[in-house]
C-alpha cells in the first residue's frame, strides 16, 4: 500500500514537473495515450523503424500546437521484433494495460492478420500504413496504404504499355507469406484477362530473410531468354531485398533488358545499396521522395530537422518514403476525426474518420472513403536513379478509389464495399 | 539578304550547332517524337549528338524554360552549342529518361560505336545490338561485319545481322540466318529463334513458312542443348558456393562440437561477431583511409578471427569450462550466452542491419558462358573457404597444438597422464573454433545482411552439416557441407527455395535416423572418445 502511494506521488510529481517545464498553459493538460506497434528489430526492422519515428514526429508536431482536444498525446512504443505472434501479444498489452486510444502499426500482412482478432475483440482502432493485398475490411482498421488496384495493377498495366516496354512475360517473385501470394493470385487473374497465357508466367517464393538468390536469378535469366519481353514483379519484403538486388547486379541483369518492378522497395530499403547497377528498375507507390510540390518540400524539411534534433541514426541522410507518408496521413486523420467527434472513444471516432481529407505530401488532397476504410490515393511509378531516388515516369490523373475486394478474385463481386457488422460475423 | 547570308553560313559551317528542332523534340516531345529525334540526331553523325544522348541516358540533361542544359557535376553547359555557362540558371528541371528511351539511346549509341577503332567500344556496341538490331541499322551492321576482324565482336555482329535477316530477309536469307543462330550458344539466339515459333494473336505463326519454322525448331533445340551445359555449370557453381559457405560456418563447430563435445549454441553469434568486426574495420577504413578502401578485407580477416577467437576463449574460461561433461547445462548456458551476445550487439550497434560495402574488385563477375555469370564475390568465398580449410587441416595435422587437440579428443585422461595440458588445449581449441566462425562471418558480409540475428540463420545449418558429416571428423564436415550445398541448389532449381529448404531438413532427419553416426564415423577405440 505504502509503495503504491509513493508511486502515485512520484508520478504526480513527474507530471507536475513536465507541466512546469512547459508553459503555464499546459500545466493542467491531460494526456491521451497512443500505441506504436512496429518491429524495431529482426528482418522487418529495415522498413519499420522509420515508421515509428514518423509517428513520433507527427505527435510532436501536434503536441507543439496544443495537442488534440486539449490533451497532450503520449506515445507508447513497443517492439514486436518481426515476430508475428508477438504482435498480437503487444497489441493486447497496448489495448488492455496501456489503454491506448489508437494504435499505429504493422507492416507485413501476416502481422496485421495476427493482431486483427485482438483489435476486433477489444474494439481497438488500428491505422495500418502499408500497401497490401486487400481482401479485408475490418471496422477496427483504417488502411492508409494502397490496395492492389492502387499499386500492383497500374504497375503491371504500365509494363504492358509501349512506354513500359510492351512486356508480355512475367516473373512473379515474392517472399512466402500472405501478401505476395494474394497479390500474385490477383495479378495472375489480371494477366489472364489481358491474354497472357499461363506458360508466360513464372511464380517463385523465398522464405523470410532469404539471402541466396543465385539460382533464382539464373532461372529468371533463362526464362527471359525464351522469347518475348520479360519483367520481374517483386513482392520481396524486408532485408532479403538487399541480396536480391546485389545478385541482380552481380549477374548483369539490366533494367533495359529485364526490368523489375517492386511493391515493397522504396527509398529506405535502397539506403546503403549500391544503386548504380540498378538504374531503371521500377517501383510503384503512392508517394516518392523526389516529388516536387510545396507540401512535400516542407514535410521533407521537417523530417530532416526532426532526425537531426533527435540524433536519429539516419540524420546524415534523411529519407522519406510512401509508408512514412501513409503513417503521417494516418496520425493526422485520427487527430482530425477526434476533433470532429469531440471524443477519444473508438465508436465515436470511427464514423468521424469517414470522409476526412488531408493535404498530403504527395501533392494531392487525400480523402478517406466514406465506407470502405481505405484512402483514395494517386499512383506513381518511378525508376531507380543512380542516387537511390526515383524518377517518376508515370502517374495517375488523380486519386483512385481503393478496391479492397479485388474484382480479379472470384466470389468478390458479391462482397460489400464496407466492413461487415460484428453481429453478422458471429 | 539576311536569309541568304544565314543559309550561306549554315552551308559553310555545317556542324556549327546541333539540329535544334531535333534536340527540342528529344527533350520536350512525347515518347514517339523522342524516338524519332534520336534517329535524326544519330543520322547527323555529330559527336556532340552522342554526348547529348549519353548525358540524357545518365540523367545529366536539364531544362531552364526552353533552354536545354548539360549538367555534369558543377559545370553546366548549353546542350546545343556545348559552351560552358559562367552563370547557370538556378531553377533547373531534370529531363527524365525512362527505360524505353534509354534502350533506344543505347542502340543508337551502339550504332555510332560499331566502327570505332577501340575494340572494347565495338564489343560493347555489338553486344547491345546482338539481341535484335533496328531495321535502319542494316547497312551499318553489314559494313561493320565486312570490316571486323576480332572473332568475339564478329560472332556478336553475326547475331545482329541474323536478327535483321530473320525479320526482313527472303526465305533463303532467313534459312541461312537460322543456321548462323543455330551454331551459336548465346541466350539471344534462343530469344530470336523462339520468337519465330510464337503464335500470333490471330492464330497464325510469326514465321509463315513451315520449312523455315522446322529449321528454326531444330536450331532452337541445338542452341538449347548447348545452353543447358552453361546452365548446369551455373547451378553447379551455385551449389559449390553454398557448400563453401556452409563449410565455413560449420568448420568451427566441427572443432568445438566434434572434437571437444561442447554443444555450443552461441556458435552463430561467433559468426555474427566476425561480421561486425569486419563492419568496424570497414568503417574505420572509410573514415580514415578512403583511398585504401579496396584493401580493407586484408585487415578485416585477421580482425574477425581475433575478435571471435578472443571472445570464444573468454567464454570457455568463464563459463563452458565449468560445465564439461554436462551437455544439457552446456546447451542451456551457451544458448543464454547467445541471447546476451545478440542483445549486446543490439545495444552497441543498433537493432537494424549495418551496411558492409564490398570493395570494388569484388563487384561484377566473370562470364563463363554466354549468359552464365559467376560473381567475383562468390568465387572469392569459395577460394577463401578452401584456404581456411587448408589452414585448419595443417594446424591440426602438422603442429604440436594439433597433435594435442587430437590426443585430447581421442582420450582425454590418457593425454593428461602423458603430460598434455588439457585445460589449455581446450581453451585454445575453443578459440580456434570460434575464430574460424569469425572468418565465416567476415566472408558472409560480402553476400548477405549483417544484423544482430545473422548467426541465427546459420546455427541450424551448421549443426546439420556437422551431424550429417559425422561428429569428430573434418573430412566428414567437408563432404557434408558440399553435398548439402549441391542438393539444396538442385532442389531449389527444381522445386523452389521454400520446398528445397524443407526437403533438405527432412532428408537429414531420415538420414540421421538410419545412420546416427553420420556419413563418416570414427572407428575402433578412438570412437569411445
Amino acid at each position: 500500500m505504502k509503495r503504491r502511494t509513493f508511486t502515485r506521488l512520484a508520478l504526480a510529481a513527474a507530471v507536475a514537473a513536465i507541466g512546469l517545464g512547459s508553459s503555464a498553459l499546459h500545466a493542467q493538460q491531460k494526456t491521451v495515450k497512443i500505441g506504436v506497434l512496429h518491429s524495431l528489430s529482426g528482418t522487418m526492422a529495415i522498413s519499420e523503424t522509420v515508421l515509428k519515428d514518423m509517428v513520433l514526429m507527427a505527435v510532436e508536431e501536434i503536441n507543439a500546437k496544443g495537442g488534440v482536444l486539449g490533451h497532450r498525446i503520449e506515445p507508447v512504443v513497443v517492439d514486436p521484433a518481426s515476430n508475428w505472434p508477438l504482435f498480437a501479444e503487444k497489441a493486447r498489452q497496448l489495448l488492455t494495460q496501456d489503454k491506448v486510444a489508437v494504435v499505429f502499426g504493422c507492416w507485413t500482412s501476416v502481422s496485421r492478420k495476427s493482431v486483427l482478432p485482438v483489435f476486433e475483440e477489444l474494439n481497438g482502432l488500428l491505422f495500418y500504413p502499408v500497401q497490401y493485398e486487400g481482401e479485408e475490411i475490418s471496422r477496427n482498421v483504417f488502411y492508409t496504404g494502397a490496395a492492389p488496384n492502387q499499386q500492383a495493377i497500374p504497375a503491371v498495366e504500365y509494363l504492358m504499355s509501349k512506354e513500359g516496354g510492351s512486356v508480355r512475360r512475367f516473373v512473379l517473385l515474392g517472399t512466402d507469406y500472405v501478401y505476395p501470394r494474394t497479390t500474385n493470385k490477383i495479378l495472375r487473374a489480371f494477366l489472364k484477362s489481358k491474354g497472357i497465357p499461363e506458360s508466360d508466367i513464372m511464380e517463385e517464393y523465398t522464405p523470410f530473410g532469404h539471402t541466396d538468390y543465385q539460382t533464382i536469378i539464373a532461372r529468371i535469366k533463362k526464362f527471359a531468354s525464351e522469347g518475348k519481353k520479360t519483367a520481374i514483379i517483386s513482392t520481396i519484403n524486408g532485408d532479403s531485398n538487399v541480396p536480391f538486388y546485389r545478385e541482380l547486379a552481380a549477374q548483369g541483369v539490366k533494367a533495359t533488358d529485364v526490368p523489375s518492378v517492386a511493391f515493397s522497395v522504396g527509398e529506405e530499403e535502397l539506403r546503403g545499396v549500391d544503386t548504380k547497377p540498378l538504374v531503371g528498375h521500377l517501383a510503384a507507390w503512392n508517394y516518392f521522395m523526389s516529388l516536387k510540390n510545396p507540401e512535400n518540400d516542407a514535410w521533407k524539411k521537417r523530417w530532416a530537422e526532426y532526425t537531426k534534433a533527435k540524433k536519429l541514426p539516419y540524420a546524415s541522410k534523411p529519407l522519406t518514403n510512401d509508408p512514412m507518408e501513409a503513417t503521417y496521413i494516418g496520425v493526422y486523420m485520427w487527430k482530425q476525426a477526434v476533433e470532429k467527434a469531440k471524443s477519444f472513444e473508438v465508436d465515436k471516432v470511427r464514423p468521424a474518420v469517414y470522409g476526412q481529407t488531408f493535404k498530403a505530401p504527395s501533392g494531392f488532397t487525400i480523402k478517406m472513403d466514406e465506407k470502405n476504410h481505405h484512402l483514395h490515393k494517386p499512383v506513381f511509378i518511378g525508376e531507380v536513379r543512380a542516387d537511390g531516388q526515383f524518377n517518376v515516369v508515370w502517374k495517375s490523373a488523380g486519386p483512385i478509389k481503393a478496391q479492397p475486394w479485388s474484382p480479379f478474385i472470384p466470389g468478390n463481386e458479391k462482397r460489400k464495399d464496407e466492413p461487415a457488422l460484428m453481429a453478422e460475423k458471429k | 539578304m539576311r536569309a541568304f547570308l544565314l543559309a550561306f553560313l549554315v552551308v559553310a559551317v555545317p556542324a556549327r550547332a546541333l539540329d535544334e528542332g531535333a534536340v527540342h523534340r528529344l527533350v520536350f516531345g512525347d515518347a514517339d517524337e523522342r524516338s524519332q529525334a534520336i534517329a535524326a540526331l544519330v543520322a547527323e553523325g555529330d559527336p556532340r549528338a552522342a554526348t547529348l544522348l549519353r548525358a540524357l541516358a545518365e540523367g545529366e540533361v536539364a531544362t531552364a524554360g526552353r533552354r536545354i542544359l548539360l549538367v555534369k557535376g558543377e559545370t553546366v553547359a548549353d546542350a546545343l552549342t556545348g559552351e560552358a555557362l559562367a552563370s547557370p540558371p538556378e531553377a533547373r528541371e531534370e529531363v527524365v529518361a525512362n527505360n524505353r528511351l534509354r534502350r533506344e539511346i543505347e542502340a543508337a549509341l551502339a550504332a555510332l560505336q560499331l566502327v570505332s577503332p577501340a575494340r572494347d567500344a565495338r564489343l560493347a556496341a555489338a553486344r547491345a545490338l546482338a539481341g535484335g538490331a533496328d531495321e535502319t541499322l542494316r547497312p551499318l551492321v553489314r559494313r561493320a561485319l565486312a570490316e571486323e576482324t576480332d572473332p568475339e565482336v564478329r560472332a556478336l555482329l553475326e547475331l545482329a545481322a541474323a536478327s535483321l535477316e530473320l525479320r526482313g530477309g527472303d526465305r533463303q536469307a532467313r534459312l541461312s540466318a537460322i543456321r548462323t543462330l543455330g551454331a551459336s550458344a548465346s541466350p539471344q539466339a534462343r530469344t530470336l529463334l523462339a520468337a519465330l515459333l510464337e503464335t500470333r494473336s490471330d492464330g497464325g505463326f510469326a514465321e509463315p513458312d513451315p520449312e523455315v519454322r522446322a529449321a528454326a525448331q531444330a536450331a532452337l533445340r541445338a542452341v538449347e542443348a548447348r545452353l543447358a551445359w552453361g546452365e548446369f555449370a551455373g547451378l553447379a557453381f551455385a551449389g559449390l558456393s553454398l557448400g563453401s559457405i556452409l563449410l565455413l560456418a560449420a568448420l568451427g563447430l566441427a572443432i568445438t562440437y566434434g572434437v571437444m563435445g561442447v554443444i555450443n549454441m552461441a556458435h552463430g553469434e561467433m559468426i555474427m561477431v566476425g561480421a561486425y568486426a569486419t563492419y568496424v574495420v570497414q568503417s574505420l577504413f572509410r573514415a580514415h583511409a578512403p583511398e585504401a578502401f579496396g584493401a580493407y578485407l586484408a585487415f578485416a580477416v585477421p580482425a574477425a578471427f581475433a575478435a571471435a577467437a578472443l571472445l570464444g576463449m573468454a567464454l570457455e574460461r568463464g563459463v563452458i569450462r565449468r560445465l564439461y561433461g554436462r551437455p544439457l547445462e552446456t546447451l542451456l548456458a551457451t544458448w543464454g550466452l547467445s541471447l546476451i551476445l545478440m542483445q549486446a550487439v543490439r545495444t552497441l550497434f543498433g537493432a537494424q542491419n549495418v551496411q558492409v560495402e564490398a570493395p570494388a574488385w569484388l563487384a561484377g563477375g566473370v562470364e563463363l558462358f554466354a549468359g552464365v555469370v559467376l560473381p567475383w564475390n562468390r568465387i572469392a568465398i569459395v577460394a577463401f573457404a578452401a584456404a581456411v580449410l587448408g589452414g585448419t587441416w595443417l594446424l591440426l595435422a602438422r603442429t604440436r597444438l594439433g597433435l594435442f587437440v587430437r590426443g585430447v579428443t581421442q582420450n582425454r585422461d590418457m593425454a593428461a597422464c602423458l603430460g598434455v595440458p588439457t585445460a589449455r588445449v581446450d581453451t585454445l581449441a575453443f578459440g580456434l573454433g570460434s575464430g574460424i566462425a569469425g572468418l565465416a562471418g567476415c566472408a558472409l558480409t560480402q553476400i548477405g545482411n549483417v544484423g544482430p540475428d545473422l548467426g541465427q540463420a546459420y546455427i541450424v545449418d551448421s549443426f546439420m552439416v556437422v551431424v550429417f558429416g559425422g561428429v569428430g571428423q573434418l573430412a566428414g564436415t567437408v563432404v557434408a557441407a558440399l553435398a548439402l550445398g549441391f542438393v539444396n541448389k538442385l532442389l531449389e532449381a527444381w522445386s523452389g527455395a521454400v520446398i528445397a529448404k524443407i526437403a533438405v531438413l527432412v532428408f537429414v532427419i531420415f538420414f540421421i535416423q538410419r545412420r546416427p553416426q553420420g556419413l563418416f564415423a570414427l572407428k575402433g577405440r578412438a570412437a569411445q572418445g
